[in-house]
Parts: C-alpha cells; sequence; structure tokens
C-alpha cells in the first residue's frame, strides 16, 4: 500500500481533505493556492453529498465554514495572505463559538497586495493574532508534499478533537511543488458532536452555536475554560523534528521551505567540521517550547531561518529564554533563503562573540 | 376551549425588546409559520447582530449566531449541509443592507433556498440609534443629528427593489406590523417563504417595516403612526417578485 503518485502540493492536500472526510469547500480564487479550489471543483460534485462552493469574497466562504462546521460536518476553506486577512473575522467567531474547521494558508509576500512567491510572513497572524480576542488555532506548518497530505488528514482530527480551527500554514513553495506521495491514511476517526445543529426533531433541547456573553464573569470563564483545553494541547500535541542534533553545537530553527534550504546547509557544514543541527517544529502553534529549551543546554547558538523579517524568531528567544544567542537568517518578499545565505549565517553563529 | 396559546416554536424566555418594539410581533411571526408548517423541529436560524442578536434564545430550534451581516452565508453553510434544513436568517437594516450586502445580494443570486427575515426600522437600535442604510431622507439619528442630508451621504437602499433585478430571488415581498391588517398580511408572506423554501423553490426574503420607538424618540403609538405615514411613502408594501407561481 505503500504505491506513490506524484501530486502538486495543493492538489494532494485536496485529497487528503477529502479523504479525510471533508466534503465542503468554500473558497474565493487567489493565487498561489487556486489549485485547491480548482481541484475540489472537480472532484466534490462526483462525491455523494459533496459540495464546491465559489463564495463571493472570503468573508463569505469563510462564514459558510461555520455553517457547515456548526451542523457538525467537516469543512474547509483555503486561500492565500491577503485572503486569510479577510478570513480573520470568521476565525475569530470559529473559536468563539468552538467550532472545528480546517483553514489552508498558502502564504505570498507582504505587506498589502505583496506579491505571489512563496513566504513565512503570516506567521504572527497566524500564531498570534488570527482575529480578534483571546484564542488560538492548531498551526501545522508541512515541508513536504507528503506533509501536505498527513497534516491536511491530522488537522482534521485535531480540530474535531479539541474544537477548534487548525491552519495549515503552508508557503507558496509548499503548494505549487510535485512530489511523490502515499495516500495511504488509514482510517477516518469519527468524534460525537451532541452540540451540532441537525434540527431538534422535537425531542431535544435547542443546541445554540454562539460567541456572544454579554456578562463578563460568563464570558471570562468561557475563556478560562478554552485556555485550559488550550494547556492539554501544548502538553500532548507538540510536533516537531530534529535532524543531526544529537551532537550539534549549533542549532537551526526552521519550517516549511526554509528547513529543506536549511537541511542542505547543515549537510555542507557539517562537511567542514562545523556541528549543526535542526529543530523543525511542525506544530507552529503549540510551539515546541520545551525541546528548544532543552536545546539551549546544550548549543552555542540558534539560528532562526525564515522567509519573513523575523517572526518566528521570537517564539524561539521565548522559549530558551533568552539563555544563548538568537541570530536571524532571512529574505523576505517572495525571495528564498539560499543554502549559501544559511551557510553565512551558520559561519556567522560559530565566529559570534569573536573568533575562537 | 383554548382560544389563544404561545407558538411552540417560542421559548419560554422574556423578550428583551423595549416597550413597542415590534420584534415581538415578527419573531411570533415566523414562530407561527414554523409550527404551522410542521417544520420546527428541522429548523435551523441563523441570528444577526443587532436588536435581535438574542434570536437563539426565543426560536425554539436550533440556532446558530452569525457575524455582523453574515448570516446569508452562515445560512449557506447550514442549508448546503443538510438540503432537509429548513433555515432562516432574521436580520436587521444594518446587518442585512449595510455590512452585509455581499452576502444578501450573492445569496440572492445564487438562488439559495433559504428564507430571510429582513426587519426594517430605518436606524441601527442595539448601538442607539445611528443612520442606518435605510433611514429616510431627511431623518434625525444620533450620527444624523441634522436629518439625513442625501446630498452628503446619499439614498436610502430599497432592499425589495433592488433584489427585484436579480435572477436568483424567487420571491420578494414587503410586508409592515404597524396594524391589523398589515400584520395579517405579513403573517401570510412570512409563511409563504417558508413554504417556498420546503418545495425547493429558492431565494426568500420577506422585508418588514418595524418600529423603533425608544431610538426613534416616539410612544409607541405614535411610532406606529409615524411608520404608516413616512416609511409606507418610500417602502410601498408589496410582492416584489415572485417566480414561485409558474415554477415547476
Amino acid at each position: 500500500m505503500s504505491e506513490k503518485v506524484l501530486m502538486k502540493g495543493n492538489e494532494a492536500l485536496a485529497e487528503a481533505a477529502i479523504m479525510a472526510g471533508c466534503k465542503h469547500y468554500f473558497g474565493y480564487p487567489i493565487t498561489p493556492q487556486t489549485e485547491v479550489a480548482a481541484y475540489m471543483s472537480k472532484r466534490l460534485p462526483k462525491i455523494e453529498g459533496g459540495v464546491f462552493l465559489q463564495a463571493e469574497s472570503e468573508i463569505a466562504a469563510i462564514n459558510m465554514v461555520i455553517g457547515v462546521s456548526s451542523t457538525g460536518k467537516r469543512v474547509m476553506t483555503s486561500s492565500s495572505s491577503p485572503g486569510i486577512a479577510l478570513k480573520s473575522e470568521g476565525l475569530s467567531y470559529l473559536a468563539g463559538c468552538d467550532l472545528p474547521a480546517l483553514i489552508v494558508n498558502v502564504q505570498r509576500g507582504g505587506p498589502g497586495l505583496g506579491g505571489i512567491q512563496p513566504s513565512q510572513s503570516d506567521y504572527f497572524h497566524a500564531t498570534r493574532g488570527a482575529g480578534h480576542g483571546d484564542f488560538h488555532m492548531i498551526v501545522l506548518a508541512p515541508s513536504s508534499v507528503q506533509e501536505m497530505v498527513n497534516l491536511t488528514f491530522k488537522g482534521f482530527d485535531l480540530g474535531d478533537k479539541y474544537r477548534m480551527p487548525t491552519m495549515i500554514l503552508a508557503d507558496g513553495t509548499m503548494g505549487q511543488m510535485m512530489e511523490p506521495v502515499s495516500l495511504d491514511l488509514g482510517e477516518v476517526t469519527k468524534y460525537d458532536k451532541p452540540w451540532a445543529l441537525t434540527g431538534t426533531n422535537g425531542e431535544r433541547k435547542p443546541n445554540i452555536v454562539n460567541s456572544l456573553f454579554l456578562k463578563p464573569e460568563e464570558l471570562e470563564q468561557f475563556n478560562f475554560d478554552r485556555y485550559k483545553r488550550y494547556a492539554e494541547i501544548e502538553k500532548n500535541e507538540v510536533m516537531y523534528e530534529e535532524y543531526k542534533m544529537e551532537d550539534a553545537e549549533y542549532c537551526i530553527v526552521a519550517f516549511g521551505v526554509a528547513a529543506r534550504v536549511s537541511q542542505n546547509a547543515i549537510d555542507e557544514a557539517r562537511k567542514n567540521g562545523i556541528k549543526v543541527g535542526m529543530i523543525r517544529p511542525i506544530t507552529l502553534w503549540p510551539f515546541p517550547k520545551e525541546v528548544l529549551n532543552k536545546a539551549a543546554d546544550k548549543v552555542k547558538a540558534f539560528i532562526s531561518v525564515e522567509l519573513s523579517m523575523g517572526q518566528m524568531i521570537e517564539d524561539v528567544e521565548l522559549s530558551i529564554r533568552c539563555k544563548k544567542p538568537v541570530l536571524l537568517c532571512n529574505r523576505t518578499g517572495g525571495m528564498i533563503p539560499t543554502t549559501k545565505n544559511v551557510l553565512d549565517s551558520i559561519n556567522e553563529a560559530v565566529n559570534y562573540g569573536g573568533a575562537k | 376551549m383554548k382560544v389563544f396559546e404561545k407558538p411552540q416554536a417560542l421559548t419560554d424566555a422574556v423578550l428583551h425588546y423595549c416597550p413597542g418594539c415590534t420584534h415581538g410581533i415578527i419573531h411570533r411571526l415566523v414562530a407561527e409559520a414554523l409550527d404551522e408548517l410542521g417544520v420546527t423541529g428541522r429548523a435551523i436560524g441563523v441570528a444577526p447582530v443587532g436588536c435581535s442578536v438574542f434570536a437563539y434564545n426565543y426560536f425554539n430550534c436550533d440556532m446558530v449566531q452569525a457575524a455582523h451581516g453574515r448570516a446569508p452565508a452562515v445560512a449557506t453553510g447550514v442549508k448546503r449541509s443538510d438540503a432537509n434544513n429548513i433555515v432562516f436568517t432574521y436580520q436587521g437594516d444594518g446587518d442585512l443592507a449595510a455590512i452585509g450586502t455581499a452576502e444578501t445580494v450573492h445569496a440572492a443570486a445564487r438562488g439559495e433556498n433559504i428564507t430571510v427575515i429582513f426587519v426594517n426600522n430605518a436606524i441601527y437600535g442595539m448601538t442607539g440609534g445611528q443612520m442606518a442604510p435605510t433611514t429616510l431622507p431627511g431623518q434625525v439619528t444620533q450620527t444624523s443629528p441634522y436629518g439625513r442630508d442625501v446630498s452628503k451621504v446619499g439614498y436610502p437602499v430599497k432592499v425589495c427593489e433592488m433584489l427585484s433585478e436579480v435572477d436568483g430571488a424567487a420571491y420578494l415581498e414587503r410586508v409592515a406590523v404597524n396594524n391589523v391588517k398589515n400584520v395579517k398580511a405579513a403573517k401570510a408572506a412570512i409563511k409563504k417563504a417558508f413554504q417556498n423554501q420546503i418545495e425547493g423553490k429558492g431565494f426568500s426574503l420577506i422585508e418588514v417595516l418595524s418600529t423603533c420607538p425608544t431610538n426613534w424618540g416616539k410612544t409607541p403609538i405614535d411610532a406606529l403612526k409615524w411608520l404608516d405615514e413616512n416609511m409606507l411613502p418610500y417602502y410601498p408594501l408589496g410582492v416584489y417578485k415572485d417566480k414561485t407561481q409558474n415554477a415547476e
């Protein structure tokens, strides 16, 4: 069953969503994620109960997602950075209503209309400010087409398990590149959803999906309770991958395409005797704080490699309590760090505080 | 012999609306229609942001509360999830005709098989009486203290007239609830809008002209009179579109 097919990241992700039992997709065209919508528009009408709908706006799309999710069914939308910004209102409502949904952001450069080349500059948005109010989303960062598939499948599970929105934070590279993938994903887990709007049939009290609480003590309690659930997630759901960390003296932290470039740079640097490794966060929220903090007791310095002006670096610094220096290796605006960029940063880290 | 009872589609919650506000009448008409058509058990309502946000406490069916203006999009999701759901939105004028204009027009354009109850009282009630998209020319509100000056802020939006040009809309009617005769007509229109959905005839919107004594600064009786004398001439009652007559 390990037969592999060559697929584009966006299409592989879409197929994985269908395999996860998602029969409802709402979206709006925007580069570089439009293949997700195109794929869904072909596939979903052929599936019993499948609905593809191109919404009049990103805002409408996320609210259609809210509608389906409130009925207890799996549902997704996808977009790219400027479109995700528009969906922020809905992300906050999903969180406030304790509704699961999968939201895919195939990021492009910003701010403003920005560009259409790959970026990771929505890290803050995804992990900090995805809308107004106190809330988090689970944020998953694939760094291969296979992970686009696996994390999409898992994202639906996590969303249902914890009743909250899950975001796939991919960069444009992941959406556009082709790789062989296995679609052997196993069984879909079913979750009871007694809160879902299915009609009372006159047999039970009405279910209400709502995020309004005018009594502050009531809203506070809901937020406290939600954050207790978040604490569980931080304890149980952190995902990361280590690369050559056993003897590492320097630690790169990178996700998505930046991790792939960094891996090449690590192999190069090791040829020159520099012991460098990588911790690749797969969950950006919850962030692998503990593993980084432990690594900080072993390594001399960290390098955060990003396709932004330096956003994840703040989480790295917080995680290690600023015990060690953290350097930034970054490109932005749609540029991708080269192996040389990363090697230069590795050398900078080695020489940090004066050559030995 | 029982001559009067509360519709089963209403809960026992006490309405929070101001004295003289006609939301209560409209809630009751919607509930009666659901009961009479026997669909309360498969009804799913979408509450707006505005005075009627607490509709989710009043209707005795499953309810979801949407972001401001987004009710038709949320309703689209609920309906597309299961065509057997009888889905309605209950929205005010700011919600439906200002911040949610796009969602309204496109739900109509798609011919979504949902029922929209649009309560037009020419003012933002919940936030304390600001100018609405349906505030009449010259009407004084908190944010049009010198009267709505159409040369500066433009004209009211006539929702039924506007949507009558949208091919996807199936049924559009404007009614009022300021006297017994109009209330009876409003009931018939609302019931028809749900009947249309049951029969799969597509997008129905009933615009209900309603009063806001508190923010209009009038007694309940004067408010009814003001509606009669000022709103009816600008927003004529009647059927603006009916594709359901000859529809199969």
